[in-house]
């Protein structure tokens, strides 16, 4: 930092001396394009665009149906339109446009689909064999460089299970926490594709995963390196931070100004970003205490906590986490499988929402992100029986729109309302009873499950011709 | 929440074990794979079911408890748990399920390792779990060790039965600790078997102390037991061809009284499971081909094996959410009887699953599981279908004792309902 400094008054100094120079006849061959800086050149932002396409669709009205819009709204005897890859409208009685396939849902319930912020389908696809082992650079507790969408294996067959049994149409993929910074997040469409980039959430921003706790003074630890301790993970957090905010200073000013770019550092364009409010903080984190650090570590560098994920304790911290306008994503009942898991009660969710703080649901496991509705239903549970009154239609907010709106995708799904991507689930019957299953799942208005239907079963490449292949899993 | 507390406060007014207290009015499910009862009553008296299901009398002198709107049901039987065991699984120190640098195997006891007052014991508790049965992993050898059967009752006497099955993995994992293949691990459960016949002929020419001995004489007066059938040996396995494997054993062991447990690839060989008559603990919606070994996974598993013939129950398996997810597990059985091509369980089998069927496949049957005459006491109050999310127990008996409706984590709850700090810091709120 200070070398740097050095550095830049030296320039400086010589810059200015330059004019003085030009007088000079033996040097006044170049004086301009000594004076002219460079024009900046601004480094690619999106270097793997999305190639995703959404597959064609019908026009479709789902009539005779609950719904649960996503926004906290239920329509009873209620209808939803989608066409085009979007949701046309939603209300009581809607017309059939000519040529639209009309389903009558009698208690059925038609919901968004479920927006999973955190998952690692793919990074740590199945079969779980060491080969697949891609969800964890553990090899440095900065992995700021490292990109979660360069691991995806786009063949996993959890991806279909979660679509299948789940109704899971957008899913963010996060490297994993053994890092303090564990990288940049994804957000991917739920549509088996041959590539990763087809399946990438277009416009979706990054994200970065930040990891406090055991995790990393575990793995650092062990292999007797700084973080070992939870000092030291914040520690080591802040000479990064420290880092990254030059870093950024550095680079704003040579964007706007020009002249000789500076070195470019991969790890520091995600930092960078998240400095810059281009890129969401994703922090695993568990205890309310280490909460409340992060929290101030934030304010101490200048960045924003998008969301606290497996926030096991936030519902100590409701308030500070409401003050400081950060999220809360949590299991709905895991508990005990850890010491910063030990306090976990299946009441978090619901304190947490009725402290007026951001809250949902989050899966971090392939069989859990198969049941999410059944998750909430038990926080559902949980808080009725404490006293804690919250509908069914709020609480689907959990899987939906809240999640999107920690991803910075709201604009464009989460939620049932007209010109939003059609991403929408047919229940056979209430989502938050243990008896019911989704029925239908259209991803931007294209029908890719139907229970109905063997061939909108999606068998990935890994699955087929092996024993089971083409089952109803 | 208030009614329940009431019903508690009366019920704790008595003895609770000499008093005969009758349930009177609810949807009473027994947990033997009957459908529930409307309108059922059930009656128990020391500590042991009378009677139960619809014209059941209620005894003079019984404490009446109305139960008209709710469920009455068996408690759950978690199978494939280390409950009691284990304090918090990650923290190594709290941990007692597996023995990683123990010279011993198939002698160790985990009965020795139960703890009544671990706090996930009254957690569970209150989710209407009754009974564990508390099972050993393998870290050191294929043989994990013997397990035990406990209740989940508030008082010191947690053991139902120690020592009531082995455990051994077989499969990708028995060969992983047996040297690196599946036939080593076949070669290791072979010669131990040897070994403990060896002891058996002549216990003062066993070696089984020295440091070369790869058996000692407490595994292999372990590994007798089960040689002789007298307590069951739990085989994980998850392969077609392992399980066929597993089934060939009796031929040359012919008292082997197995228990398949996982077997995510059971319905490819459901008959011959059928035809052998060996009970299984699955997992009930491994739907994945998690490793090489599972991948013709389906949540159809259970169904199908249990349409073959197959007794089967279901694994918690340590899940994350606690043993309490084994009621959501079997109520997903049901659902997917709806879903075209799938192969679901209809609720009396589902709840059977949880209850009797883990039970039986231990040998329990008679003992607990289940609400027929003569079964321990471990009685639900539900204030809804046991299966469904939505639900949740009002009152609990074990061994015919009221249970205490309160938690470590009910506790943590009502601290933190309002989460901003009172005239005093949070840590000198109590209720």
């Amino acid at each position: 930092m200070n070398s740097n400094r050095a550095r830049r008054a030296l320039l400086s100094a010589a810059l200015l001396a330059l004019p003085l120079s030009a007088c000079d006849t033996t040097t006044s061959e170049k004086p301009a394009t000594a004076t002219k800086k460079a024009p900046p050149v601004r480094y690619a932002r999106d270097p793997y665009p999305s190639t995703y396409r959404a597959y064609p669709g019908a026009p479709t009205l789902l009539r005779n149906v609950t719904v649960f819009d996503g926004e906290g709204n239920r329509i009873d005897g209620g209808s939803l339109l989608f066409a085009g890859g979007k949701v046309v409208a939603v209300g009581q009685t809607l017309d059939a446009p000519a040529g639209a396939t009309v389903i009558d849902g009698q208690g059925k319930y038609v919901t968004p689909g479920i927006v999973d912020i955190h998952s690692h389908l793919g990074d740590y696809p199945t079969p779980s064999v060491q080969a697949h082992s891609d969800g964890n650079e553990a090899t440095a507790p900065i992995t700021a460089d490292v990109w979660a969408e360069h691991s995806v294996w786009p063949q996993d067959p959890g991806f279909g299970r979660a679509l299948a049994n789940g109704g899971v149409t957008t899913l963010q993929i996060l490297p994993g926490s053994a890092n303090l910074m564990g990288g940049r997040s994804v957000v991917l469409k739920n549509v088996y594709a041959r590539t990763m980039q087809a399946m990438k959430f277009p416009g979706a921003p990054y994200g970065l995963k930040m990891a406090c706790g055991e995790n990393p003074k575990r793995v650092y630890g062990s292999k007797n390196r700084e973080p070992s301790t939870r000092m030291g993970n914040v520690a080591v957090d802040r000479q990064t931070w420290a880092k990254a905010v030059a870093y950024k200073r550095k680079w704003d000013k040579y964007e706007a100004e020009g002249g000789d770019a500076p070195d470019r550092d991969i790890g520091m364009d995600t930092l960078r970003g998240v400095l810059s409010g281009e890129i969401m903080v994703q922090n695993h984190c568990y205890r309310a205490d280490e909460m409340a650090i992060v929290l101030d570590m934030a304010k101490e560098f200048g960045y924003h906590v998008t969301a606290f994920h497996h926030a096991v304790e936030a519902y100590k911290i409701a308030d500070l986490l409401k003050a400081s306008g950060t999220c809360a994503a949590v299991w709905a009942d895991w508990y005990g499988f850890k010491m910063e898991s030990y306090d976990g009660i299946g009441e978090n969710l619901a304190i947490l929402e009725n402290a007026g703080a951001c809250a949902m649901i989050h899966s971090d496991d392939e069989n859990g992100i198969q049941r999410l509705n059944q998750e909430v239903a038990k926080v559902l549970s949980s808080a009725r029986h404490s006293g804690i009154q919250i509908s069914d239609a709020a609480a689907w907010k959990w899987l939906s729109l809240g999640p999107a709106k920690a991803l910075g995708i709201d604009a464009q799904t989460g939620s049932l309302k007209p010109g939003k991507m059609a991403d929408v689930v047919l229940w056979n019957g209430n989502p938050f009873s243990v008896y019911t299953r989704p029925e239908k799942v259209w991803v931007d208005g294209a029908l890719l499950y139907d229970a109905n239907d063997p061939k909108r079963r999606p068998v990935s490449d890994f699955e087929l011709g092996q024993p089971g292949s083409g089952d109803v899993k | 929440m208030k009614r329940a507390l009431l019903l508690l406060a009366t019920m704790l007014a008595t003895p609770a074990m000499a008093q005969t207290v009758a349930i009177t009015g609810g949807t009473v499910a027994i947990g033997d794979g009957s459908a529930p009862i409307e309108g059922g009553t059930v009656v128990i008296a020391s500590g042991r079911i009378v009677a139960a299901g619809r014209g059941v009398a209620v005894p003079s002198g019984a404490q009446v408890i109305d139960a008209a709107g709710k469920w009455v049901s068996a408690g759950v039987v978690s199978a494939l748990t280390d409950l009691s065991l284990v304090d918090a699984d990650g923290v190594q120190e709290s941990n007692d399920a597996g023995a990683r640098n123990s010279p011993f195997k198939a002698a160790i006891d985990v009965s020795l390792g139960v703890n009544p007052a671990a706090v996930k014991v009254a957690n569970e508790r209150l989710f209407g779990v009754t009974r564990a049965i508390v099972t050993p992993s393998a870290e050191s050898s294929i043989f994990a060790g013997q397990g035990a059967v406990i209740d989940l009752g508030a008082d010191p006497d947690a053991v139902t039965r120690p020592r009531a099955f082995q455990f051994v993995e077989l499969g990708e994992g028995g060969g992983k600790l047996a040297g690196g293949s599946r036939p080593a691990a076949f070669a290791l459960l072979r010669d131990a078997f040897a070994q403990a016949q060896d002891f058996r002929r002549n216990p003062a020419a066993f070696d089984g102390r020295s440091r070369d001995a790869l058996v000692t004489r407490a595994d292999a007066e372990a590994l007798l037991r089960v040689l002789d059938g007298q307590v069951p040996l739990l085989v994980h396995v998850e392969r077609a061809a392992d399980i066929r494997n597993v089934l060939a054993l009796p031929r040359d062991y012919p008292k082997l009284k197995l228990v398949l447990v996982g077997v995510t690839e059971g319905w490819l060989v459901a008959r011959e499971i059928a035809a052998a008559k060996v009970p299984v603990i699955a997992a009930a919606l491994a739907d994945l081909p998690a490793q090489f070994e599972n991948l013709a996974a389906t949540e159809s598993n259970v169904g199908r094996l249990r349409a073959a013939g197959v007794p089967v129950a279901l694994a918690s398996t340590g899940a994350s959410g606690g043993d309490h997810v084994l009621r959501q597990f079997a109520g997903n059985l049901v659902a997917i009887a709806r879903i075209p091509g799938a192969t679901g369980l209809d609720w009396g089998q589902a709840f059977a699953s949880i209850t009797s069927g883990p039970a039986e496949a231990i040998g329990m049957g008679g003992e607990i599981g289940s609400l027929r005459a003569g079964r321990r006491a471990d009685v639900v109050i539900w204030d809804g279908d046991p299966l469904e999310l939505s639900s949740v127990p009002v009152a609990t008996w074990i061994d015919g004792v009221a249970q205490p409706m309160r938690s470590r984590q009910t506790e943590l709850r009502d601290r933190y309902l309002t989460p901003t700090e009172g005239a005093l810091p949070k840590a000198y709120e109590r209720r």
